[in-house]
Order: structure tokens, then sequence, then C-alpha cells
């Protein structure tokens, strides 16, 4: 088991012919399960052409109906990004992976707007998508540092989401799922969202969430765990030494108005029950404390 | 991105939210001529700089005649201004606006922000204007009343009434702060705004609503559709390190340590930050240097940590992933040559080929520290930067 996705995913690549969709289809379609996976191109220009076998459609609509993909990740560049989330959820697909960095906010407003009432499920945008181990891989992760076992994965940051699970493989983790929801602040999963699926995954024993500054979504997960979470979490949070007012990157990623920051987010955390760790080089082996109870 | 007090007023009277009469100035005599074009009695000479709390550090002066306007100018122009959002050494004022005085009644709080929570614009708005809005969140907290935008409809008239309102405006006074509230909302919509502030909004003696004062930034993801906002971005606002950066499409913030990061990703580069606290360093600066770590690239950020005060130690910190480490490590010890740099360098490589290019490394004879991971790394450029080996 896992959450989201799995080997029997079948996935259309939004944006299939730029370069970045053509390298992550690539690298994607050439881990574990990827080639059955992987089933369907979208680009109104180029459809009837292949991309390296795989179909191009000329709607993320047709693509679903012509070969059964249920799940999309987007790789359109960002004026054209959220648009292409919007046909994505229209086309009724479960899951939508949106890798593009930069969409204007505004743009994310209205399409979470236009999500309300509607099925599809999303994840970012601006993250490295999301990982089931040796069975699909939807995103820009290195799969090959990956193995499968049973610590779930959920953070805001990518390459501190590689970081994590570097340390888990040192101490010879698998990981379930890892999911990487994203550093804008209009998005779509959020750590809440994704823990409620940790805690209903038979395969999952624990789950390491890693956050960072801004807004409260850490706050919130932290508060349901406490209520409702039956498997140990550990945590850590980026940001301990960031200067308030200044965007660390991220476009979430700022401490405005006293608020959001580490010190606070990892308070919240500790009283609710979760082991925290300051130093993000102990990320596993925290998690490795609290499976030995 | 942000712009100045005057620039904000020219977009807000683009949208009809009302703003007192007044003009740029770049000269102590443009600012007496700005005066004597307005007319009337009172001006208020106000410091453009990015920072707020000017009033409090003496950049907002009243001037009852042209030589008054005269004096305030020349003392304003050119002044180190010091807030609680400049730091201690203060921004350099070079810009200033006269404008007409106001007969002020009332000082109430505006303000527009993204309300993560609701995935919504939010209308925020209180009584206690013209202080520091952040104090009366903290002290009292019911007086900042919150309204969350439905963005198929936009700001209701009855949302725009009922704060209006709630905030003390007297009942003849409200339909014109509706209409302004509004205007601001279509103001923030079509500018793509991430953060609108208008503190104070005012009522004044012969019963108009004004917005006497004006912070507009801007989403930078959404600049490509406005070059009419970029082309009012000050470079002489930003810090220098950072406006550098930018040009190499590097993300750096300028901090006050001694250890210089060029990390991957914005969570880890904030990541490697906090570990060299956890071992009791200090980081001058946040690094990301995002996806592709190419020569050039890393040569312009040894360039820019350099240059920092103090420097003692550079960390780079990469998890490879779809970047290779062997590419990384020819690219820093390219970097380290042209640079002739002058620290010690600690590399942390961590991915896809990461054998080769720690012998790449090594191989390269200079004194580059190899690290092995993440907190290794972090002992060995704290203690780099402590002058011990």
């Amino acid at each position: 088991m896992s959450i989201l996705i799995d080997k029997n995913t079948r996935v259309m690549t939004q944006g299939i012919t730029g370069k970045t969709g053509q390298f992550h289809t690539r690298m994607s379609r050439e881990y574990a399960n990827g080639r059955n996976c992987y089933v369907a191109g979208v680009n109104p220009k180029k459809a009837g052409e292949d991309f390296e076998g795989i179909p191009i459609f000329a709607t993320a609509k047709e693509a679903k109906e012509k070969t059964g993909a249920n799940v999309s990740v987007i790789y359109v560049p960002p004026p054209f990004a959220a648009a292409a989330i919007d046909e994505a959820v229209e086309a009724g697909l479960d899951l939508v992976i949106c890798i593009t960095e930069g969409i204007p906010v505004r743009d994310m407003i209205q399409t979470k707007y236009k999500m309300i009432g509607k099925k599809t499920l999303l994840i970012g945008p601006n993250c490295p998508g999301l990982i089931t181990p040796e069975e699909i891989k939807i995103g820009i992760m290195p799969g090959h540092i990956h193995k499968k076992g049973p610590i779930g994965v959920v953070s805001r940051s990518g390459t501190l989401t590689y970081e994590a699970v570097g340390q888990l493989m040192e101490l010879g983790l698998g990981q379930s799922s890892c999911v990487g929801i994203g550093g804008d602040p209009v998005n779509g999963l959020k750590h809440i969202d994704v823990m409620k699926m940790f805690n209903d995954d038979p395969a999952t024993e624990a789950v390491i969430m890693v956050g960072e500054i801004g807004g409260s979504d850490e706050e919130d997960c932290a508060r349901w765990i406490k209520a409702n979470m039956k498997k140990p979490v550990v945590g850590f949070i980026a940001g301990l030494t960031a200067p308030p007012g200044k965007r660390m990157g991220h476009a979430g990623a700022i401490i405005s108005g006293g608020k959001g920051t580490a010190q606070e987010k990892l308070a919240v955390m500790e009283e609710c029950g979760i082991k925290v760790t300051r130093n993000p080089g102990e990320m596993g082996k925290t998690l490795q404390s609290v499976l030995k109870k | 991105m942000k712009i100045h007090e005057y620039q904000g007023k020219e977009l807000f009277r683009k949208y009809g939210v009302v703003t007192p009469r007044g003009t740029p100035c770049f000269s102590v005599d443009e600012a007496v001529e700005a005066a004597r074009g307005l007319g009337g009695k009172v001006w208020v000479v106000k410091a453009q700089i990015h920072a707020g709390g000017r009033g409090k550090g003496g950049g907002v002066k009243v001037a009852k005649s042209l030589e008054e306007v005269r004096a305030r100018a020349t003392e304003i122009l050119g002044m180190q201004l010091v807030t609680h959002q400049t730091g201690p050494q203060g921004q350099k004022v070079r810009r200033l606006l006269v404008e007409e005085g106001a007969d002020i009644k009332q000082e109430l709080y505006i303000g527009m922000v993204v309300d993560r929570g609701t995935q919504r614009v939010a209308l925020m708005g209180s009584s206690e204007g013209g202080m520091d809005i952040e104090e009366v969140a903290a002290h009292t907290p019911e007086k900042i009343h919150k309204v969350f935008i439905d963005p198929g409809k936009g700001l209701t008239d009855a949302q725009a009434e009922d704060m209006a309102g709630k905030i003390g405006v007297a009942a003849p006074l409200v339909p014109q702060a509706r209409d302004l509230l509004k205007s601001l909302y279509k103001c923030f919509e079509d500018t793509d705004a991430s953060l609108a502030e208008i503190n104070p909004l005012i009522t004044t003696g012969d019963g108009r609503v004004i917005a006497l004062d004006a912070k507009l930034n801007f989403d930078d993801n959404a600049l490509f559709r406005h070059p009419d906002i970029v082309a009012m971005r000050d470079l002489d606002e930003e810090d220098p390190a950072e406006v550098e950066a930018s040009k190499y499409d590097l993300n750096y913030i300028q901090l006050d340590g001694n250890i210089g990061c060029l990390v991957n990703g914005a969570g880890l580069a904030m990541g490697t930050m906090d570990i060299i606290k956890v071992y009791g360093g200090s980081p001058a600066n946040f690094l990301d240097v995002g996806g592709g770590a190419t020569t050039e690239k890393v040569t312009e950020a040894f360039k820019i940590m350099l240059k920092s005060p103090g420097l003692k130690a550079i960390l780079v910190n990469i998890f490879g992933g779809i970047m290779k480490c062997d590419v990384i490590a020819a690219a820093c010890v390219e970097a380290a040559r042209q640079v002739k740099l002058s620290v010690p360098l600690v590399c942390r490589l961590e991915g896809t080929n990461v054998e080769l290019g720690k012998k790449i490394l090594a191989d390269s004879g200079l004194p580059i520290i190899s690290a092995n991971n993440m907190s290794d790394a972090a002992q060995k450029v704290v203690a780099a930067a402590a002058g011990k080996k």
C-alpha cells in the first residue's frame, strides 16, 4: 500500500513537449513501473504526434478518455499553468500534480475557487511531486535515493525532502510514499491532508513532516495529529534563523506580522506530541528514535 | 516587489482611491516649487523610502510656509532615515513627496493581503490607524476586523459598508468609504498586489475619506504581466548584493553572520543556515542557486558572498538529485580558481555521482574541505570560520 499513487496509476503529462516536461517524463518513465504508468501527453498544438511513443492529445479530457489516465503532472510554464490545472480539474481527473514554479498567486486563488465541489485533488504548485518507491515516481525527485519501506514523508520543500530521505536511507529505512506539497502560499493538499492519508495507510508506520516558516499549516496539522493520529510523527521546521519580513526563496516562506516563525511552529508541534528536532542533520535519527519504542 | 508611497498613490488614483494631492520631488528646489504649485497654507514633506515607520524616524514633517517647506525638505532629503524596518544603519532618503495638508478627524487602518488559511484575499480594518498595526494586532486583536473576499464575487457593497462601520466611519461617510474600499480591491486584483496598506485612512473635518498613505507590494511571480509596475522599481532601495544576485537568477538574502552558504533549494538553504547556528556559527546569507548550479552561477555566487563584510568561510551544500555532483564539484573548483578564493571552502555533496564529485574536489589541489553529511559540514565550516583546522 501507499498513498495517492501506486503502480496502477496512469499518468498524463501536461506540457510534455517542453524541455522540462520531456526530461522529467523520460526520467519518471524509466523509474520502476513508469513504462506502464505514463500513458499520455497533452499539447493542443501537437495532438496526434507522440513523445518517444507516448501519444499526445489536444486536451486533458481527451487524454483521459482515450488512455484511462487518472492523474496528471504539469510542467506548463507559469503564465499558463493555472489554466492547465483548471483543464485537468474539468476533465475530472483524480489527482493533479503541478510542478511549475512561479505561478501568480491571483491565478491560484481563482483556480482553487473553481476547484470547490470538484473531486480532483491538487498537489503543488512549486513542488517536487510525489513518489511511491519501487512503484511509481511523478515529479522531479531523484528516484534512486528511495526504497520501499514503512516511513511516510511530507514536506513543503524539495531538496530538504531528499535530505530527509537520504538520512532515512543511511539508517536503512525505506518509505511508503514521499509527498512534496510545495512552497507556495495558495496550493493544493496541505500537511494535514497528507497526514490523514498516512494515518489510514497500513503500509505507513511513522511519518516525518518537514515544514518551513510562513503560514500556519504545520500548526493545523499538529493539532489534528494530537487528536487523531495513531502513528508516531517527527518534525523539522526550516527557517529558525530566518529574519522577519524576508521571503526565503519560496513565496510562502516569510515571517510576516510576527506570525509563522519556526519557533512558534516547533512549540505547537511539541505540545501536540510530535518529536521535533532543531537540527536538520538529525531528521532520520529522530524518526528512528520513535520507532524503537 | 515594493514601490514608493507616491507611486502607490499614483496607482490608487488611477483606480479611484482618493488621496491628497501631491508631487514627488528629487531636490529641495523641486519641493518648494511643488508646494507653491499645490497652493494652500499647509504642506507635508514626506521621505520616500520603502521601509515603514517613517514618521517616528523623523521622515515626515508638516510645513506652514514655503520657507518651512524648504527647511524641512533640506533636513529630510539626503538624511539616513532610521526606522524599525531599516536596521540601525538606516536608509538614505533620495526622494520626497510634498502633499497638501489634511484636516484629520479620524485615523483608521486598512490592509489587504492574501490569506493562506482561506486561500482568499483578506480585507483588514481597524479604528486604530496611524500607529504600528502589529502592536495593535498583538495587544488588542479584537480591534482588527477581517473579511474574506469571495474570488467569484469580489468585495461586495455589504462587506465594504460593514467594514467601514466597524472601524468607526460615521454613517454619512460610509458610501465614500465603501467606494474607496472597492476601488482598493480592484487595484489589488488588477496589479497582482501581494499587500496593500493604507495607514492611516482618514476622515476629514469637511467630510471626506482619504488614503493618507499608500503601501503596495506586488507578487514577483506576476510581474511579467505588469511592465508599468516593473518600471517603478527603485534599485537604490534594495540591498546591492541582492540586486547583483538577481541578475544571475540567484535567490540571495544578505544576513549578518560570517559563514557564506551556497545551497540548492529554498528549504535546504534555510536548513543549512539553521544547522550552522546549531553548531555555534552564524550564516552570512541565504542563497538558493536553484536547479542548475553552473560554473557561471557558482562563480558569481562566490563573488557576491566574498563582498560580504567579515566573511570567514563558505559552505556549499548541494543535494544533487537531477543535478550531478561531479558537475557541481567541477563548477566549485573552477569558481574557486576564478575568484582566487581567500577563505576556507567546505563542500558537502550528496546524490548522483557523489564519489566522482568528491574525487574532483580532492584532485583539484585546492584546499577544499570535503564533508560527508550536513552535520559534518556544519561542524567543519564553523570550525574553519573560527580559524580552527
